[in-house]
């Protein structure tokens, strides 16, 4: 094991496909078009000595020490920001460049503290290289002058040294050994996209500054960590760097958090984890991350997490700690006996969006080979079910259409009920880097997001619709398109049955569908809509990217369908630039929904009922499936309130914290028998289980995660598992306790037997994945590396189906009760529940879930911004403090559902999608008042909550 | 206050079907009434078919009337293997 290096190429890579050759000391190079020389140099395995020029970002041209000589031109020209020419004939090193850059070097070192032996960069310091390769002896200019570097000089202080920041929890800041090469400036802007950082001052006296003269923590910054990482020297470094050191081997694994599925490297000191570096090969980021998969991992070796598998005969009991055999053994015995006493089909499970499609495809097979039945269920039942329905009924496969890279080619993107800066930064920043060179931005959210508005950002349109509203506002965009003839007849001829294109077309130009009849039910301005429309269609390639905000409606799939007719309507489907583009939420939900997880559909969407395919399964794994679907999580809660379910495996999910309405989650697992919890931390579901089986963290196993775009990412075991056992092997125990005798010895086989079974995965081996990197699936002999953009030349159903999308109004409404809309959504900082950011120092950006309400709203109830107010809905009631903001609407309220003591779900109801029952989660009509405190309910709650978390003393076993 | 949570599963059944129906409704006419009946096949489980003809059975059973058309077309669920 070693220590990857990623080799820096000093500029980024032109796109050019016209090539020119040069010769490079000696050697001739040929290079894309627009190549600085520094990169054709580093091409030809040449390193040009460099200081503010890195890959990441565009060349800069400040420090000076990339000179070279040109034959036939005068001077010493900086190899960073001239471009390679055909026939150019190029110097790296002659004695005139040599005393340049010596000088140049002594100029810096003057202006450096010497402590090198101390300094947390000593190894990975590219001042210290640099100093090397020019073979700097000695500074002739002495330590004496005007510097940065000492705090006093002859006891008078120093005006130009600044202290170190250290008030992000993650970097610090020391301004005395900053080069003012403004790589980390340039990042931030560049990369992320924030422009958080500028260079304060001029000449000698210059130095960062994050915003204006401002604390890191307070900045607008994000702490993704970009700026870190392109910094030269210790100036900008990772606290875990300076208290650990530096790290001597490292593995390229995948970002546990967000379906973007970043790439990093996790740099290790033994079994230490000294960082989390972003890959610049990953396929998803391209090297960049944000402040949770690059930070935010101290919740793996948080004191809170649980190591030893606990029992107890009843909830109200403390938990005792057993040994694995007795849990096993216990969890057997008990879904034997429930099986025995209530049938069949009385227990089931639920697979996580969070772990590995390994782990995933073993709960399916244990419920369906195991226990017998199809009750399996998973928690993107909550999230992206409705995507699943909606793009498999009109494109014939439930899944995105595009990679990530495919933005680059975007001309109008409109972003529907997603907040990607707060939800999939990363994607965000890759976004914004496109609009910043001219693609146009048309957002459809109820809420003001922050791309509405950002540095170097403005959408075009934006369309504050009321929540619950979007099959409308979709519609009607349609309606724009039909009836002033700006559809793609070409494609929609070509591609999709065209009586059914005629069918919707005349559905969607019927005057009630127009931008001027629903602005009264939709709050938006009908101008707008039809200049959004307008350009959508006629801006070129128009891709769609879309979030909860559009799947968690009663409406939901009616929604995915929705957009999915725009793109056909406007022939944006099928090339790069194009494209429906739904933004998972969790790291694994495109995974765990390729996996089998749903109650009705084996691996690879194919439909139990299928004879032929349960046919493959029933001969591999020598049972007869059961050919009816099984229930999914909320049948299965009204299953146990009715007493006909009673056991449950739930492994990686927190269910009590994500699903609607929690008080009949609560009843339903308070009805169960045998609650089995799998999971890193006691959560919240926990509190109603009568098994606890430790979990492992994505750190501590071999494994695969799907993201957004189908891209199958390794996952790379970096340290032991702490519970001592990876979740697939503590599902294969399982199911051996109850007689299945499975022999998995690592997570390649299981792979290997989804390869065999599925035939969108047929292709798929861990030996392809570590050539590759990664692939997207489908991944088989017709597509052997993976299918980036699907429904090439023909969509994956053959036609393309177009599908009339009524609006009907959520059974959800407002009155004179429950006045408001609450729709909710998520923050940067924090991830889902929270159960793991609420455990790193992430929460120094998120403390509480806040309440944001209209100044109009808050004052007619007395309301002013911090109080405490109650938020009453049919369902519930809760408590939280408000924020007062202009970015809702007046009737509209939103929060953030992070924290537990929060119980926003509390007052969520249970309607749901109409066709996959995914929780209406982004509409509640509620009341906002005044509050003194925490509701009886949240008291109640956290009783209950202590009650259930007590752990009994272990015996002294030698008594 | 009428708590959701109260809601019994046949009333939620109920509920279920009509939503689906609603969808159904808006779709040419002749394919509204396998619509429906296959998307209840498709995703709902036996003992929820079955609690759906129980509640049939019913009069003022609250059905959608495409719910009744379409209740020919739901597949009766099988027993049980044990
Ligand atoms: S951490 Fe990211 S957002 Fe913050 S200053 Fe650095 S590059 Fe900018
Ligand atoms: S902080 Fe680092 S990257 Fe930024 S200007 Fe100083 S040395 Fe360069
Ligand atoms: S949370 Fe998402 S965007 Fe952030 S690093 Fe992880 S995968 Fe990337
Ligand atoms: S690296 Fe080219 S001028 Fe600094």
């Amino acid at each position: 094991m070693s220590l990857i290096e990623e080799i820096d190429y000093g500029t980024p890579k032109s796109l050019s496909e016209k090539m020119i050759t040069l010769t490079i000391d000696g050697n001739e190079v040929t290079v894309p078009e627009g190549t600085s020389i520094m990169r054709a140099s580093m091409e030809a395995g040449i390193k040009v000595p460099k200081l503010c020029a890195t890959d990441m970002v565009d060349a800069f041209g400040s420090c000076r020490l990339c000179l070279i000589e040109i034959e036939g031109r005068n001077g010493t020209p900086a190899s960073c920001t001239t471009p390679a020419m055909e026939g150019l004939v190029v110097h790296t090193q002659t004695q005139r460049l040599k005393n340049i850059r010596k000088g140049v070097m002594e100029l810096y070192i003057s202006d450096h503290p010497l402590d090198c032996l101390t300094c947390a960069a000593n190894g990975d310091c590219e001042l210290q290289d640099m100093a090397g390769a020019v073979g700097l002896r000695d500074v002739r200019y002495g330590y004496e002058g005007d510097n940065h570097v000492f705090a006093k000089a002859n006891d008078v202080a120093n005006d130009r040294w600044m202290p170190k920041d250290e008030s992000n929890p993650y970097f610090t800041y020391d301004p005395a050994k900053c080069i003012v090469c403004s790589r980390c400036v340039r990042a931030c802007e560049e990369v992320q996209g924030t422009f958080a950082l500028t260079i304060e001052g001029r000449g000698f006296s210059s130095r960062v500054s994050p915003g204006m003269h401002e604390n890191f923590v307070d900045s607008e910054c994000v702490s993704c960590g970009a700026c870190v990482q392109a910094c030269p020297t210790a100036t900008l470094t990772e606290k875990s760097v300076i208290e650990i050191g530096q790290p001597e081997h490292s593995k390229v694994t995948t970002c546990a958090y967000c379906g973007v599925g970043c790439s990093f490297k996790a740099e290790m000191r033994g079994e230490e984890l000294v960082r989390m570096v972003p890959w610049k090969d990953g396929k998803a980021n391209r090297g960049h991350s944000c402040v949770k998969g690059r930070f935010a991992y101290g919740y793996s070796t948080h004191k809170d997490r649980i190591l030893n598998p606990m029992i107890r005969e009843k909830i109200s009991d403390p938990w005792r700690e057993v040994t694995w055999e007795e849990a096993y053994k216990h969890v057997a015995n008990e879904f034997r006996r429930i099986q025995y006493q209530y049938g069949r089909n009385s227990i089931g499970g639920i697979t996580s969006s969070r772990c590995t499609n390994e782990e995933t495809y073993l709960v399916q097979k244990l419920v369906r080979a195991g226990f017998g039945n199809n009750n399996v269920d998973t928690c993107a039942r909550v999230c992206h079910s409705p995507t699943g329905y909606g793009l498999r009924t009109t494109f014939g496969t439930s899944a995105g259409t595009q990679d990530f890279d495919s933005v680059e080619h975007t001309d109008v993107v409109m972003i529907i009920g997603a907040n990607p800066t707060d939800g999939h930064p990363v994607f965000a920043s890759r976004l914004k880097k496109r609009l910043r060179k001219g693609a146009k931005l048309i957002v459809v959210d109820p809420r003001r997001i922050d791309l509405v508005r950002s540095p170097h950002v403005e959408a075009a349109q934006h369309l504050p619709l009321r929540p619950g509203t979007n099959v409308a506002v979709v519609t009607s965009m349609a309606h724009v398109i039909v009836t002033e003839g700006l559809f793609n007849e070409k494609f929609i001829r070509e591609r999709c049955d065209w009586d059914e294109f005629q069918d919707w077309a005349a559905f969607v130009s019927s005057p009630e569908h127009s931008p001027e009849a629903i602005e009264q039910l939709s709050g938006v301005n009908p101008q707008a809509l039809r200049e959004a429309a307008r350009l959508f269609a006629t801006g070129g390639n128009g891709a769609i990217y879309y979030g909860l905000g559009v799947t968690e409606h009663s409406q939901g799939s009616t929604t995915v369908m929705a957009i999915a007719n725009l793109a056909m309507a406007t022939g944006n489907i099928g090339r790069k630039g194009v494209g429906v583009n739904p933004l998972r939420g969790q790291n694994n939900v495109q995974g765990s929904c390729d996996m089998g997880s749903f109650p009705h559909e084996l691996p690879g969407y194919r439909h139990i009922s299928d004879e032929s395919t349960r046919d493959i399964f029933d001969k591999l794994w020598g049972v007869k499936l059961q050919d009816e679907p099984g229930l999914r999580i909320p049948n299965m809660l009204d299953a146990a309130v009715d007493g006909t379910f009673k056991g449950i495996y739930i492994q990686g999910e927190d269910i009590l914290q994500s699903d609607p309405d929690t008080k009949h989650v609560a009843a339903g697992l308070a009805a169960m028998e045998c609650v089995v919890v799998h999971d890193l931390f006691l959560n919240e579901t926990a509190n109603y289980a009568h098994v606890f089986l430790p979990g492992s963290t994505f750190l501590e196993k071999d494994g695969t995660f799907t993201n957004a775009e189908r891209r199958i990412n390794r996952v790379r075991k970096v340290m032991s598992p702490l519970n001592g056992y990876a979740d697939w092997e503590v599902t294969q125990n399982l199911a051996n306790a109850m007689g299945l005798g499975w022999s998995y010895s690592h997570p390649s086989e299981i792979m290997d037997e989804v390869a065999l079974t599925t035939p969108s995965f047929a292709g798929v081996t861990y030996d392809l994945l570590d050539k590759e990197g990664s692939v997207q699936w489908p991944c088989n002999e017709k597509a052997p590396l993976g299918t980036p953009i699907m429904h090439i030349d023909s969509f994956a159903r053959g036609k393309g189906k177009f599908i009339r999308t009524e609006y009907v109004a959520t059974d959800e409404r407002t009155g004179p009760r429950f006045p408001l809309l609450l729709t909710t959504g998520r923050i940067l900082s924090q991830y889902n529940v929270g159960a793991q950011t609420r455990r790193t120092h992430n929460v120094v950006w998120h403390e509480e879930d806040r309440l944001e309400i209209h100044a109009h709203d808050a004052e007619q109830r007395g309301i002013r911004d911090g109080d405490w107010v109650k938020i009453t809905s049919r369902a519930g009631e809760t408590t939280l403090r408000a924020l007062i903001t202009d970015r809702v609407s007046p009737g509209v309220v939103y929060t953030t559902f992070h924290h537990p003591t929060t119980q926003a779900n509390v007052i969520t109801t249970d309607f749901s999608d109409w066709a996959t029952n995914c929780p209406e989660y982004k509409v509640t009509a509620v009341q906002v008042g005044a509050s003194n405190g925490p509701s009886d309910w949240q008291v109640e709650y956290d009783e209950q909550a202590r009650q259930s978390r007590r752990i009994a003393p272990v015996l002294d076993a030698a008594e | 206050m009428d708590s959701e949570s109260h809601k019994s599963t046949a009333t939620k059944l109920v509920y279920m079907a009509n939503q689906i129906a609603t969808f159904f409704h808006t779709q040419p006419k002749d394919e509204a009434v396998a619509g429906v009946a296959d998307h209840i096949n498709h995703f709902w489980e036996p003992r929820m078919r079955e609690q759906f003809f129980a509640i049939l059975e019913q009069e003022d059973n609250g059905f959608d009337p495409l719910v009744v058309e379409a209740a020919k077309h739901i597949r009766k669920p099988g027993p049980v293997p044990a």
